[in-house]
Parts: structure tokens; sequence; C-alpha cells
């Protein structure tokens, strides 16, 4: 399956993308395309326990299952306002 | 066209837009707040900020925290409005209004707003500062942590 990965603020520097399209196996979840980000980007690593996830959209949680031409977007702590 | 309610724009904002979009012949009260871009962080003198959004998940994150205001305060009315990209000090980053028929739930419900905003919003700021520059990182949003949200009712309410 094709998914549409976004990121945010540092997390979009430190990886140097704002947005990748990246081919996923059946079966892959937001859990396992973060695995996958962070060893391609170890400096994303640290964030591993505070990010949040989204996806079409709606915040949703790492487990959730990923199908074809979802829209997934990993955050970093926020600081709004 | 009528003011949307809830909204990102790299638009200097206007709080009385903010405030015609809730204002209503039943409402006596009208709170507003701003949140102005200020020139000291942690010790450090602020030259500028830089607002990153996720626009359409914080559209829809300001929709839900109108939502939940009106669970705890049912005859309030609120709007968000939040700005993204280069700001200077002194401008506004956050304008929030609130209506109700009476100032209480407008006070109340105006607080809930920007604490909110701070916990569950997707936006970012880039702050630069003289001798560098930092992404400012707070609370993880988590709209279902409860937690949270209970604390911003306390200090909506204290």
């Amino acid at each position: 399956m094709l998914v549409t990965l976004r990121l945010f603020a540092r997390l979009r520097e430190l990886a140097g993308h704002s947005e990748l399209t990246l081919e996923l196996p059946d079966g892959a979840s937001a859990r396992s395309l973060w695995d996958g980000l962070a060893r391609e980007y170890p400096a994303l690593a640290p964030y591993e326990r505070t990010i949040s996830c989204a996806i079409n959209e709606e915040y949703a949680r790492m487990s959730t299952p990923l199908h074809d031409g979802d829209e997934v977007a990993f955050l970093p702590p926020v600081s709004g306002g | 066209m009528p003011t949307q309610r809830f909204q990102v724009t790299p638009d200097p904002l206007d709080v009385a837009a903010a405030a015609a979009a809730v204002a209503a012949p039943d409402c006596g009260a009208l709170a507003t707040f701003v949140g102005i871009v200020r020139d000291h962080n942690a010790g450090r003198r602020v030259l500028r900020i830089d607002y990153e959004a996720y626009d359409a998940l914080a559209v829809k994150a300001f929709e839900r925290i109108g939502a939940e205001a009106a669970v705890h305060w049912p005859s309030s009315r609120l709007a968000i409005h939040h700005r993204t990209g280069r700001l200077a000090i002194g401008d506004a980053s956050v304008a929030i209004a609130a209506a109700s028929p009476h100032r209480a739930e407008a006070f109340a419900a105006c607080r809930y707003a920007i604490e909110r905003v701070k916990q569950i919003a997707p936006v970012w700021k880039h702050e630069h500062f003289e001798g560098g520059d930092v992404w400012i990182e707070g609370a993880t949003a988590d709209p279902a942590n409860d937690e949270a949200r209970r604390a911003a009712v306390a200090r909506a309410c204290s």
C-alpha cells in the first residue's frame, strides 16, 4: 500500500522532509511506520515517547492499522497559543 | 461571507472578527482573549516567532474544543482563530471569543479554550532569540487525555 507521511516542526527539520510517499507492507500500522522511520532517521528516535499521531486529519492511536491512500502525520509536542 | 468560527490563517488576526462570529442577540456577555508574541521567554530576548500548524487538524481541534466547552457551559459559543507564519513582537498569534447570555460562562469558556489550544492544537512555535533559535515543545497532544481536559476545566473555573 501507498501512504503519505507528513512531518511537522522539529520532526520535519530533523528528517529533512515535510512529506514523503511510502510503500508499506500489508498489515502496517502507524507504529510500524514510525519504527521504520526512526531507523532511517535516527535523530527522530528520541521523540518515540512524546509524539502524537494523526491519520487522515484525525488524532489516532499508534496501533491503528493503515490502509492504502492514508495520510499519516507524526506530531512533536505542541506549543500553540 | 460570515467569519468562520474556527480557523488557521497566515493573515493578521482581528479579534473583532472572532467576536462577530459568535455574538448573538441572546448573549449579554462576550469575553475575548488575544495571545501576543512577547519579547522574552525563559531568560532569552525573543526577536520573532515563526508559527507552524497542521492546518486541517488544527481546525478540527478547535471545533472539538468548541464542542467540549458547550458541554460544560451549554449556552456558550466559541470562536478560535490562530495565525501561522512569521510573527513579530506584539503580533497577535491567537484570538478567542466566547459569547454567552451571562458573563461567568463567557469568561470560563474563553479561558478553557486557550488552555485546550495549548494542550491539543497541532501548532508549534519556532522561537528566534538573540543568539539562536529553538522549537518550543510543550504538551504531547492527546485529546483523549481526560486528566488534561479536567485540568483545563479546573483552570477555567478558578
